[in-house]
């Protein structure tokens, strides 16, 4: 198997811990999550959603703002932070808060990259300012995941087969 | 407003490790209260501490087994708090798999910078 699952639990009381495995270096992933013009080619949420802005000052105390807009109806959503621990290429801890607040507060986010014989294990926790701020992360995933169509599912894997030929 | 409350008990419970291998200890069938101990470097008084709040969030119930009164799983309200976390698993998998595109990518380049 080439990657693994995403797998994703709630931990404590305010925490969602999200697991996933990527057949590459870490320093590769660590670059995907870090560079602006690479970031945007993947974080694009649900299908229909482009990333016009993407500013990230990637070191401690800096800041990022990232904006994603609606292929057809032009809905803005924007969101950002301030970049808290920085450390290439293992470690990036950041806070996060929306514009349109759709969980309250903001949540304080740890990427951690470990290595093992060329792959990446990625671990994101996500902890929230209350029990009630994960639950709405929870519920609002349930509302989006619904338009995560299997048709766009399929465009992906197909993209996916043509750009590893092996 | 009621389904949402629940969830949250949902989650708080599924979110503590003894109690979700208790969970997984039920999902092979009923067990009592000692049998569920058993495996555990804890008093009995806190299993059932934590048994109870499983019960209150209505993953496991009693049998009506008089002295036993063996726990068993609520498989439909695990179904349903997992299924909330199906849906938001499935949005990062959308994400993830751009990445994984995009590593391939970015892997094929070093290799071609390379010299043979």
């Amino acid at each position: 198997m080439k990657h693994g699952q995403v797998k994703i639990v709630p931990s404590g009381d305010r925490d969602l811990v999200m697991t996933r495995a990527f057949d590459a270096p870490r320093t590769l992933v660590y670059d995907a999550h870090t560079k602006p013009e690479l970031v945007r080619q993947w974080l694009l949420g649900p299908p229909g959603w482009s990333m016009p802005v993407c500013d990230m000052d990637v070191r401690v105390g800096g800041t990022y703002r990232w904006v994603w807009r609606h292929d057809t109806n032009k809905t803005e959503m924007g969101m950002g932070g301030v970049y808290r621990e920085v450390k290439a290429p293992e470690r990036l801890v950041s806070t996060e808060k929306f514009d349109e607040a759709w969980y309250p507060g903001e949540s304080l986010n740890t990427l951690v990259l470990v290595e093992q014989g060329g792959r990446t294990m990625l671990t994101q926790t996500m902890r929230y300012e209350s029990r009630a701020a994960r639950e709405a992360v929870i519920k609002s995933g349930m509302e989006k995941g619904v338009s995560a169509s299997y048709d766009r599912l399929d465009e992906v894997l197909a993209t996916t087969a043509t750009t590893t030929p092996r | 407003m009621q389904a949402t409350r629940r969830l949250d008990v949902i989650f708080a419970a599924l979110a503590d490790p003894t109690r979700r291998a208790i969970i997984a200890r039920l999902a092979s069938g009923e067990a009592s209260v000692n049998e569920l101990a058993e495996p555990f470097a804890m008093s009995q008084p806190a299993i059932s501490k934590h048994l109870k709040v499983l019960e209150r969030a209505g993953l496991i119930s009693r049998g009506r087994e008089a002295q036993r009164r063996p726990r068993r799983l609520e498989a439909k309200r695990l179904e349903e708090a997992d299924k909330w976390l199906e849906r938001y698993r499935e949005l990062w998998e959308g994400n993830y798999r751009r990445l994984d595109a995009l590593l391939d990518t970015l892997k094929n380049q070093e290799k071609e910078r390379k010299p043979r």
